[in-house]
């Protein structure tokens, strides 16, 4: 069975402080880290690989530093992997994205599984997993949290407000998985050693994979940022800053007055 | 759409053998694509000397439409609170744009919940109601979904950030080859250019973005539940309802596919009257004990913020924000939480907030009606004796 995962590396938010003045992040001493979500479809791509044999690939596109993010998926296992790394991607918008890995993908073969973390932490969107399985033209569930095999296929269980669903696919597909589907491993000194020595990441460009530049980063995302802005922050409410006895009395009083507790 | 030159192509069948799906035959001494099993992978058009095959994205659609059209959505045939909450918003935009506020809904047995999508100002609605469709499946939502605003051409089409929207809208705005902005938090209309202003928090403290779509139509976005107001149902509304037929054959409907109804714990964050949340100042699951000990006084449930969820102090499904839930209680206490944009964009609607914060410039206070500048080791167990005794 062949997989690819696909990762990316994102600023550690634990990490992240803001600039009070500004609102702006303060970068300065900010840990990259592989998006959490990503690890957990990692982990599911190498128990599907023990299950079935074949090979993963890890897949990211990003600035040269994401290699970081790539050597640690070697690390934890996966047997190649791969950073799509040109100035042309850069600004691309979830579609370009899209765009960007499809064309990687096709590149080095369409695998039979592909595995997306459920979303990232720095954007949120959760939609890359989705844009690339149609850009791809395979089918897809979203926020797995089970993957079972299931004759020539799998059956899947997936997020829903009302619970979750089940569906049966066939490979190739994509999954985008969430944190409840397993616990993604550590890996140990030595295993981080011997993918230092022993596996490689191959960087890519835009022109070793074929993609367009009218299709590519800011040029071909169909978004733009128009405006970034701090919103004027409203006036701050009443404070207590007295010893903390009198400030716990004038709290209760507080909340009497709007009846939140009886008086 | 993947198209052969037949003047430019001389016959080599190269192309033939290039094809891993096996989707190219010889016809007439050309080469023809059946197209129902071609992937559009493209080793054709690399292989050909004579440049004879082109494969071009689908057709972009870039529609004068004006019109705005929500993706309403049922689930087990109850229409889902987001999709109220975005006729809200749309019924202003499509005022702004001088236009209508079109909804469509997949499912069976539509008439009831199509009515009330009118009362709650949908103008027109589109209901595809045919055997099969109540589940959600993407591939068949996604057809119908890109057939619908491929006929209708509408500026603007919205979905709610559920498990259903999120699944289905980038799907469809990658088959049309337009842009997609999750999570909006505000959406109007900017008064020159008439185009939709799609306002969502950005990374990393309270820096807010607006995202437009300049040239592609139509111009899409997906917004929580709970982060846009409930409009007033209105049963002296009128609008119309125009059955939507489908003109291809429905794909993957036969696929299987069954949804497990599950109780979850903290499905009522949303209802709850009081809210204790906690934040990375609680320090520590015992902290959070506490806090859970003074929301069973007050009656109220616990949450947190990303960070007391990411630190496992708390469950996901009790995350307030941006990403997590949005509540509306008439008391919410923010405990140690700094208050960013993505986590005052879960509060919008809460009554009255109070914050406890060692940090008097915390941002928290100023989405707070009142608060206690300290450490809230310290005094939330002074809350807790005072509120027992
Ligand atoms: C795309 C995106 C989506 C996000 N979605 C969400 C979301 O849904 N929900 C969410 O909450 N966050 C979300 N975040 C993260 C958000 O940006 C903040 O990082 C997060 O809300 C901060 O959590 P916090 O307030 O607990 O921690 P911090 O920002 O670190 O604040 C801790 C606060 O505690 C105070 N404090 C410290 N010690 C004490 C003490 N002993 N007593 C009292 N106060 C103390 C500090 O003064 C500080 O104000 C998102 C971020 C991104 C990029």
């Amino acid at each position: 069975m062949k997989i690819i995962v696909c990762v990316k590396q994102v600023p550690d938010t634990n990490d992240v402080k803001t600039d009070v003045e500004t609102g702006r992040i303060i970068r300065e001493g900010v840990v990259s880290m592989v998006n959490p979500d990503d690890r957990h479809a990692m982990e599911e791509a190498l128990r599907l690989r023990q299950k079935h044999g074949g090979s993963v690939i890890a897949l990211s596109m990003g600035p040269m530093q994401a290699k970081n993010a790539l050597m640690q998926m070697l690390a934890m296992g996966a047997d190649e992997g791969y950073l799509l790394c040109d100035p042309l991607f850069a600004g691309s918008d979830t579609w370009a994205t899209a765009y960007a890995l499809g064309t990687c993908i096709q590149h080095l073969g369409l695998p039979d599984v592909i595995l997306c973390g459920r979303q990232a932490t720095d954007g949120d969107t959760a939609q890359v997993g989705p844009q690339l399985a149609e850009y791809l033209g395979i089918p897809q569930v979203t926020q797995v949290r089970a993957v079972v095999e299931h004759g020539a296929g799998f059956r899947v269980e997936a997020f829903m407000e009302e619970g979750y669903r089940v569906v049966k696919v066939a490979p190739p597909l994509l999954l985008t998985v969430s944190s409840e589907c397993n616990q993604p491993r550590y890996p140990n000194m030595i295993q981080i050693v011997q993918a230092h020595r022993k596996k490689k990441v191959t960087v890519l460009s835009a022109a070793d994979i074929g993609a367009l530049a009218e299709f590519s980063g800011l040029n071909g995302s169909p978004t733009r940022v128009k405006r970034v802005f701090v919103p004027a922050p409203p006036p701050k409410g009443e404070l207590f800053d007295g010893p903390p006895h009198e400030a716990v009395e004038a709290f209760i009083m507080k909340l009497k007055e709007y009846h939140l507790v009886p008086s | 759409m993947i198209a052969v030159d037949v003047d430019a192509c001389t016959g080599c069948a190269l192309c033939l053998g290039s094809c891993p799906f096996g989707a190219i035959s010889m016809v007439r001494e050309k080469a023809s694509v059946d197209r129902e099993i071609c992937t559009l992978c493209g080793a054709c058009v690399e292989i050909c000397p004579d440049g004879a095959i082109s494969i071009k994205k689908a057709d972009i659609i870039s529609s004068e439409g004006k019109d705005v059209l929500i993706f309403a959505e049922q689930r087990g045939g109850e229409l889902a609170r987001v999709s109220l909450e975005l006729l809200g918003v749309g019924r202003g935009l499509a005022t702004d744009c001088g236009s209508t506020l079109h909804a469509f809904i997949i499912g069976e047995n539509l008439q009831v919940v199509s009515e009330k999508l009118i009362h709650c100002g949908a103008q027109v609605v589109h209901p595809v109601d045919l055997p099969g469709l109540s589940d959600y499946r993407t591939s068949t939502y996604t057809q119908i979904a890109c057939s619908i605003i491929t006929r209708l051409r509408p500026g603007i089409v919205l979905f709610g950030a559920t498990a259903r929207g999120r699944d289905l809208a980038p799907r469809v705005a990658q088959r049309l080859n337009t842009g997609l902005t999750a999570d909006c938090t505000e959406l109007s209309i900017d008064p020159v250019e008439k185009i939709l202003l799609q306002t969502r928090p950005t990374f990393g403290g309270n820096i807010m973005a607006t995202i437009i779509t300049p040239s592609r139509r139509p111009q899409m976005a997906t917004v929580r539940e709970g982060v846009m107001e409930l409009p007033e149902p209105d049963v002296t509304l009128t609008g119309l309802v125009k059955p939507f037929a489908m003109e291809t054959p429905l794909e993957g409907i036969h696929e299987f596919c069954e949804v497990i109804h599950e109780k979850r714990r903290a499905v009522t964050l949303g209802k709850a009257k009081i809210i204790v949340a906690g934040g990375r100042g609680v320090g520590s699951p015992q902290g959070f004990e506490l806090l859970g000990q003074l929301a069973d006084l007050l009656g109220g449930e616990v949450a947190g913020s990303r960070v007391a969820v990411e630190k496992q102090w708390i469950e996901r499904e009790r995350q307030v924000g941006q990403t997590g839930s949005a509540v509306a209680p008439d008391l919410y206490i923010a405990c140690g939480i700094s208050g960013s944009v993505q986590h005052r964009a879960g509060i919008k609607g809460a009554r009255v907030v109070a914050a406890i914060n060692t940090d008097p410039d915390a941002p928290i206070f100023h989405r707070a009606n009142f608060g206690i500048v300290g450490d809230v080791r310290e005094i939330i167990p002074l809350l807790i004796a005072a509120l027992k005794s």
